[in-house]
């Protein structure tokens, strides 16, 4: 067990590394530089600038500073943030970020379970196709159109109400994250309901729970102790990879809600050719997929000793 | 995310918990959820305590405090290194050079009280009530520090060139002369005394810029390479000082108590609490009562008319133009191609049915209206004849232009622009016009900034769709923009009659004489079809009722809250 999960470790290192030398190369390829700007400037002044971020050395040699900075854990600083390490970034915004994520994915995982044991319950009745049409939208309407739609109910139900129940943008208190967290969270929450429905549909089916009726157990107690509960095994195990879609696909509703998460930086630095945050970013955001994948497969190693044979 | 395909269910009878479908089955989904709905509130008072934030209402009279969203985190404010916008502003409210502008938009004394302007030096009077926010005084050494920093070729400052009219600035920014050799001197604590290189009849206007903002020397070598990293690291002569700054999230500025001008400041604090561009989250930041202020697109400019806000225009100082590519080996080398193109141009069909948002202005000039002359505007007294648009001249100038490139069909062009929706429109606008009037094929190439820089400054294009904006109150922050030496002259324009009028603009102390120069650069970028102009850009807005005495203008810091208070 222990071997196994070291090769995974090694195996996870050399993707990590295989992902920061292709972004590199990729990002080096891209006509632009961080350097460039609105007003043009002197040769003389943009051979300064190249010699303090070290882009006056041929790109193999910037290439083995970055990859040595790097194991050190050390990014650099940030081109266009110029007085930011792209560690004291990655640091204070993505803490904003997983807060989200966090919130989205329980909202995800709480609303999906529940939406789904009902549609089980009403199957083929009113409930079951009104949720299922809702969640048929959920699941084909892109996020951004969420996003923006949610900050305008909250516009028109705070100027109806005369206060503010929830604030438009921004981030902080309680009130600032649940609207957002709720707009990351609905297209997963959407996808879950169907899991969850389709498991439950499947397990009232089996022969367990026949034995527990015939028993003459509680319909409550079956539902509960039998069913859902065998029922959620399915929509936990998409959960993890569910956790690293919406940590970093959270960009749009940062954007839209102005939360300083680093999905933000993520896309701007993109835009700016702001080489270092550009690395920085990929590359946590990189290690952070494939750790969640090793986590999920060690874990899964336990459980199911036929994963670790192969 | 990808779909699994509902698991078939057979045999299941309608119901799914059979005969177990009752309001029982239903209570405990309910419970659950309950307990669900719980552990999610904890979880978030839990994640609250985490993160940090929040801000008050638009306008807040009790504490005299301000709510407003802002571009973004403010990426330098190294005064000698900043070069954006966001910065510019927030070093406007929290800092002051020798002068500044007033809400009438007049230059009056800031750091200086006197200052004397001959031809070839100035002469600065401190106020011997300027501080730092430290207690310090502000002294002349302060500015001679700073403004050999800016030149100082390995703090590599990309406004190093505002400072050029500084004797032998440019010379130690190209690093032949040592930065001691900079020609501004420290007379005693409270008089400064510089040299120019040649008369700089608005040498008073440069210094308001930021670069030329002083810099406490012991408190910058005391920051170790920190200095303007945070709020801490930064000492302030403003009216604000920098209270908060959490990175990425909001900026607060509070009023200044050691400014010397502190009784003119009404307001007690600004609060940035929110950075963003988009515009949707601007406006409806704005409707909820938690901003003071919002710019507005054509796309909620309807939104804003119908709930009857008062909306305010102003012109942020920027002209639009489409610029040709004059390189040797390009199709728009050719001074018919691009009359032809110049002929059918209509900018104000672009102005009032492409872009649709009041306040932009059609133009032919590269001049805007707002620039002063020699007693009044500019424009008024060198006014630019603007022809309405001549479909038939156009076709005659590229039938010429066809022969003299020996071609037998209108040529395709390549149209470089950037990639936000409106130069889309506009480009798309464009595209139509050429085709329609003069059966010219253009291939729009829309890049992200960088990229679309890049292809500027390597000559990747026929035309590109360009701007430029003022950094100082004269003719001359354009003129010289198309000036064969001028590295922001991307098109590689090159004529040495323009050349000619720039260097007597620059160099001649009577204002007639110059204005007439800077007439002749108008007139030959307009005959030479160099560029042909697209428009000015003019700003709409919207504020709150109780919000007055925001000052909106083309040069210096803008929006400028300094002067502002609550009613």
């Amino acid at each position: 067990m222990l071997l196994y999960t070291v090769k995974r470790l090694i195996q996870g290192i050399v993707t990590v590394w295989f992902i920061a030398t292709a972004t590199f190369f990729a990002m080096h390829g891209v006509p632009g530089d961080p350097l460039m700007n609105d007003k043009a400037v002197k040769p003389e002044i943009r051979a300064n600038l190249e010699a303090r971020y070290g882009l006056d050395k041929p790109i193999h040699m910037q290439y083995w500073i970055y990859l040595k900075n790097m194991a050190s854990g050390d990014f650099g600083i940030s081109f266009t943030q110029q007085n930011r390490e792209v560690n004291d970034i990655i640091r204070e915004h993505f803490k904003v970020s997983a807060t989200l994520g966090i919130l989205a994915i329980v909202f995800a995982a709480l609303g999906g379970i529940l939406w789904g044991a009902l549609t089980a319950l009403y199957r083929n009745r009113a409930p079951d196709i009104v949720i299922m049409f809702l969640v048929i939208l959920g699941i084909s309407v892109p996020g951004f159109v969420f996003a923006a739609l949610g900050q305008l109910s909250v516009v028109e139900i705070n100027d109806w109400l005369g206060f503010t129940l929830f604030p438009v943008a921004g981030w902080g208190t309680v009130q600032h994250m649940i609207v957002p967290s709720m707009v990351l969270g609905l297209g997963t929450m959407a996808f879950l309901t169907r899991l969850m429905r389709s498991s439950m549909l499947e397990i009232a089916n089996s022969d367990f729970i026949r034995t527990a009726r015939s028993k003459g157990l509680p319909v409550t107690r079956i539902l509960r102790k039998h069913q859902l509960r065998n029922a959620i095994l399915p929509v936990i195990t998409v959960l993890g990879p569910s956790i690293a879609a919406i940590t970093t696909g959270g960009f749009v509703v940062e954007l839209v809600f102005a939360i300083p998460g680093l999905g933000r930086y993520f896309v701007q630095a993109v835009q700016q050719s702001d080489y270092t945050v550009i690395m920085g970013t990929t590359v946590f955001y990189g290690a952070f997929l494939v750790f969640m994948v090793i986590v999920v497969d060690v874990i899964y190693g336990f459980v199911d000793p036929r994963v670790r044979l192969e | 995310m990808s779909d699994i395909a509902e698991a078939p269910s057979p045999n299941v009878p309608d119901g799914a918990a059979g005969t177990g479908l009752d309001v029982r089955s239903l209570g405990q989904i309910l419970y659950l959820g309950g307990i669900g709905v719980v552990a999610l509130g904890v979880l978030l008072w839990l994640l609250a305590q985490w993160n940090e934030g929040g801000a008050g209402e638009a306008v807040d009279a009790a504490t005299g405090t301000i709510t407003l969203s802002l571009g973004g985190e403010p990426p330098q404010l190294d005064s000698t290194r900043g070069t954006d916008a966001v910065s510019f502003n927030i070093l406007g409210h929290t800092m002051e050079g020798l002068l500044r502008y007033d809400a009438e938009n007049r230059l009056v004394g800031g750091v200086a009280e006197r200052w004397e302007i001959g031809d070839t030096t100035a002469t600065f009077h401190l106020r011997r009530e300027a501080r730092w926010s430290n207690g310090e005084p502000i002294t002349a050494h302060d500015f001679v520090f700073s403004w050999r920093k800016v030149l100082d070729p390995v703090n590599a400052s990309e406004y190093a060139f505002i400072l050029y009219v500084l004797k032998n600035a440019e010379a130690i920014n190209n690093g032949e002369m040592p930065v001691e050799s900079l020609e501004v001197f420290a007379v005693d604590d409270r008089t400064l005394q510089v040299h120019l290189e040649q008369p700089v009849p608005y040498f008073d206007k440069l210094v308001a810029f930021a670069t030329y903002n002083p810099i406490s020397e012991a408190f910058y070598e005391s920051r170790q390479g920190r200095y303007a990293a945070d709020a801490e690291d930064l000492l302030y002569n403003g009216p604000f000082t920098i209270a908060s700054w959490v990175h990425g999230a909001s900026i607060r500025l509070e009023k200044n108590p050691l400014y010397w001008d502190a009784d003119r400041i009404r307001l007690n604090a600004i609060d940035y609490a929110y950075f963003t561009t988009d515009p949707n989250a601007i406006i409806n930041l704005f409707k909820d009562g938690k901003t003071a202020l919002a710019g507005l697109v054509a796309e909620n400019l309807d939104d804003a008319l119908q709930r009857r806000w008062k909306i305010k225009r102003f012109s942020d100082g920027a002209v639009f133009f489409m610029e040709f590519n004059h390189r040797p080996e390009r199709l728009t080398r050719n001074y018919h191609l691009r009359k032809a193109i110049q002929a059918v141009n209509d900018s104000p069909e672009l102005v009032y049915k492409v872009i649709k948002l009041p306040g932009n202005l059609p133009a032919a000039s590269l001049f805007p209206v707002w620039l002063k002359g020699v007693d009044g505007y500019f424009r008024q007294e060198y006014p630019l004849a603007d022809p309405a648009p001549d479909d038939e001249l156009g076709r005659r100038h590229l039938a010429t232009a066809m022969e003299e490139l020996g071609l037998s069909e209108p040529p395709t062009l390549v149209m470089l622009i950037g990639d936000s929706p409106t130069a889309k429109k506009q480009a798309e606008y464009y595209q139509n016009l050429y085709k329609q009037k003069l059966g010219i094929d253009i291939k729009i190439d829309a890049q992200i900034f960088k990229q679309r820089l890049a292809k500027m400054t390597a000559g990747d294009f026929d035309i590109v769709a360009a701007g430029w904006g003022p950094d100082y109150d004269d003719p001359m922050t354009f003129a010289d923009l198309f000036a064969s030496w001028n590295e922001n002259n991307r098109g590689r324009f090159d004529d040495p009659e323009l050349d000619d009028a720039v260097d007597v603009a620059r160099s001649s102390s009577d204002p007639k004489t110059r204005m007439d120069a800077m007439a002749r650069v108008q007139q030959i970028l307009f005959d030479e079809a160099a560029i042909v102009v697209s428009y000015e850009r003019g700003s709409v807005y919207v504020s709150h009722p109780r919000l007055k005495g925001i000052v909106r203008r083309a040069v210096g810091t803008d929006p400028d809250y300094t002067g502002a208070w609550i009613e």
